[in-house]
């Protein structure tokens, strides 16, 4: 089994992880450096499993996991104690109010009773909650719980963050709130972060570098840039003809190619050639093009080469 | 410039070893219930009995006339069988919802996401039921015999009684265990408080129908191990060296227990998870 590499917060060695009679983790071999890493992946990738497994709530069934240095199967309170995890459905802790509910989470994490207290006026404030933090937290609204759940997982200041899916139910502007809160965090504060989530642009605006998970498996990883493959052109193309026999003429070519939308196809053309390549190649095939405007590669590009997706 | 800055800051101050955390589970568990005024009335109703033992010790220690009144082993065992009552309603009010609540709010996740392990998590729960119950059984019991030896001069009526202390401390401990684990296992099987307490009364009771039920059909007593109560007070019986009132074995009585017991660790060791498991 290869060694952990020692610059990561998290790695994980070949890990397996069956969960409720399937496997939800086949095989992981992952590593999550410093700094804001987005964990993606459609629904039901393993994405929640692998951070569920990360605190120690699921036994692995082969592989070996490691958190800030740490083995998960042998140190999981020293490792809980470093990490908040804000958890992808609403939690709370009946008929507390939101600063109660706060502090109470930072005791549970060992601070001491005075500073817990200080500290959850404090995350309450940095989160956008600082006038509703004596309201009962069973009235808040959904983008509220969101933002209280990131509260409870900051109180204790964690060296590593967990988020799964922290946008969910958000309306927009509260959606690119709790966005910029997650990159001051990452950026500004310098606390390490996994963004576990199936929306491309949240992840594509907060993190450095990614995980793709497609069916328990990981699709890809590495830095967003250097995935994306800013050496390459990319046309959003659309075309009058044949566009399946188009796209394998393309794809022999060596040009990557991929539905974007119902009738417009993203093409990755190599630097040396250009626009005309392709021209030159719908002339030969009889395909007239109706469209053609230049792109810059995306995080979607990535993900739908990693999953498969046409 | 801002006189405060209201942004994040890193936190530099001390951190408890883990290990603690059952202690804040507690602490917190018994502030919330003590803020009810309801409860504190019940608390005051549970030490009533107390009370009136406390008084008919004084009268038997400034009356000598009054023999009736006489402190014995017996009043000791009536006085905690009088606060079987309590025990039950307190169980019921306290117990139903300390895990069921969670359950129902999604808590345990955040719970087992800090640094405590189930153990300490279920710990810390029986830790706020048992303060209550020993607070109405163990404690009052135990200042009744302080009260004693102090109203009587001597030490008498303790050197008769050598076994007393030690009894009052292992059945208040039976009953508050019995009655702690059960509703901790029901509570965690279940997202609604209403609806544990309903099962908790249905458990209690149900049994001890059944049991006679059976005594009814056949005569005998011996059948008395398939009632809750019927155990602890078969058992209860036993501790204090007065007449047994089931000619169920004793041995049966606290097997039956242990396995109610170990039936609840089991089920709360199943359910008590960061992770519900839904096949």
């Amino acid at each position: 089994m290869p060694e952990p590499d020692p610059a990561a917060v998290v790695s994980l060695e070949s890990v397996s992880v069956s969960y409720a009679g399937r496997a939800a983790l086949r095989d992981v071999t992952a590593a999550f450096l410093p700094g804001a890493t987005g964990l993606l992946g459609p629904n039901g990738a393993g994405k929640s499993t692998l951070l569920k497994s990360l605190l120690g709530f699921l036994v692995p069934d082969t592989g070996r996991m490691t958190v800030l240095g740490l083995d998960v199967a042998r140190s999981a309170l020293a490792i809980r104690s470093r990490i908040g995890y804000m958890p992808e459905i609403d939690g709370h802790i009946p008929g507390m109010n939101a600063v109660a509910f706060v502090a109470y989470c930072g005791q549970l994490a060992g601070l001491p009773a005075a500073d817990a207290m200080q500290r959850a006026h404090e995350v309450l404030y940095y989160v956008g909650l600082g006038e509703a933090r004596y309201r009962n937290v069973e009235t808040y609204s959904t983008g509220m719980k969101q933002r209280i759940k990131l509260a409870q997982a900051l109180v204790h200041d964690p060296d590593l963050l967990f988020l799964d899916e922290p946008t969910n139910g958000m309306d927009p502007k509260g959606r690119d709130e709790m966005l910029e809160l997650i990159a001051d965090l990452a950026h500004e504060k310098h606390v390490n972060l996994i963004l576990s989530s199936h929306l491309l642009p949240d992840v594509e605006q907060t993190c450095d570098r990614v995980v793709v998970l497609d069916k328990g498996a990981v699709a890809t990883q590495g830095p967003i840039e250097t995935l994306k493959g800013t050496r390459r052109q990319v046309f959003e193309l659309r075309i009058k003809g044949d566009r399946t026999a188009f796209a394998a003429v393309l794809a022999a070519s060596g040009f990557e190619c991929h539905q974007a939308d119902e009738d417009v196809m993203r093409v990755f053309v190599p630097d040396e050639q250009g626009a005309r390549a392709l021209f030159a190649m719908a002339s030969r095939e009889r395909v007239q093009v109706r469209h053609l405007q230049p792109s810059v590669p995306t995080l979607e590009d990535v993900f739908a080469k990693a999953v498969g997706e046409e | 410039m801002p006189i405060h800055d209201q942004s994040y800051r890193r936190y530099t101050g001390r951190r408890e070893e883990p290990g603690k955390a059952w202690l804040v589970i507690a602490r917190n568990g018994i502030l919330t219930i003590l803020r009810k005024r309801l409860f504190i009335g019940l608390l005051i109703l549970a030490w009533i009995p107390f009370v009136v033992g406390a008084v008919t010790i004084y009268i038997n220690a400034n009356y000598p006339q009054f023999t009736l009144l006489a402190m014995t082993a017996q009043r000791f065992r009536g006085f905690l069988s009088q606060q079987d009552f309590f025990v039950f309603v307190i169980t019921v009010w306290v117990g139903a919802g300390l895990i069921a609540n969670d359950k129902r709010a999604n808590a345990l996740q955040l719970y087992l996401s800090k640094p405590l392990t189930r153990l300490e998590y279920v710990i810390g729960k029986l830790a706020i039921l048992s303060a209550f119950l020993l607070m109405v059984t163990w404690v009052p019991a135990i200042l009744l015999l302080a009260l004693q030896v102090a109203f009587s001069g001597s030490f008498s009526f303790l050197r008769q009684n050598v076994y007393l202390f030690p009894a009052v401390t292992v059945y208040s401990c039976l009953q508050v265990m019995v009655s702690a684990f059960t509703i901790l296992a029901l509570s965690s099987m279940s997202k609604s408080g209403r609806y544990v307490a309903i099962l908790f009364a249905g458990a209690w009771f149900f049994s001890h129908a059944v049991y006679g039920v059976i005594y009814a059909v056949t005569g005998s007593t011996g059948f008395s191990w398939v009632s809750l109560p019927g155990n602890l007070n078969e058992v209860g019986d036993i501790i204090f060296h007065v007449q047994h009132r089931y000619s169920t074995s004793p041995a049966v009585s606290l097997l039956a227990i242990v396995v109610v017991i170990a039936v609840s660790i089991w089920v709360l060791n199943r359910r008590v998870r960061g992770v519900e498991v839904v096949q």
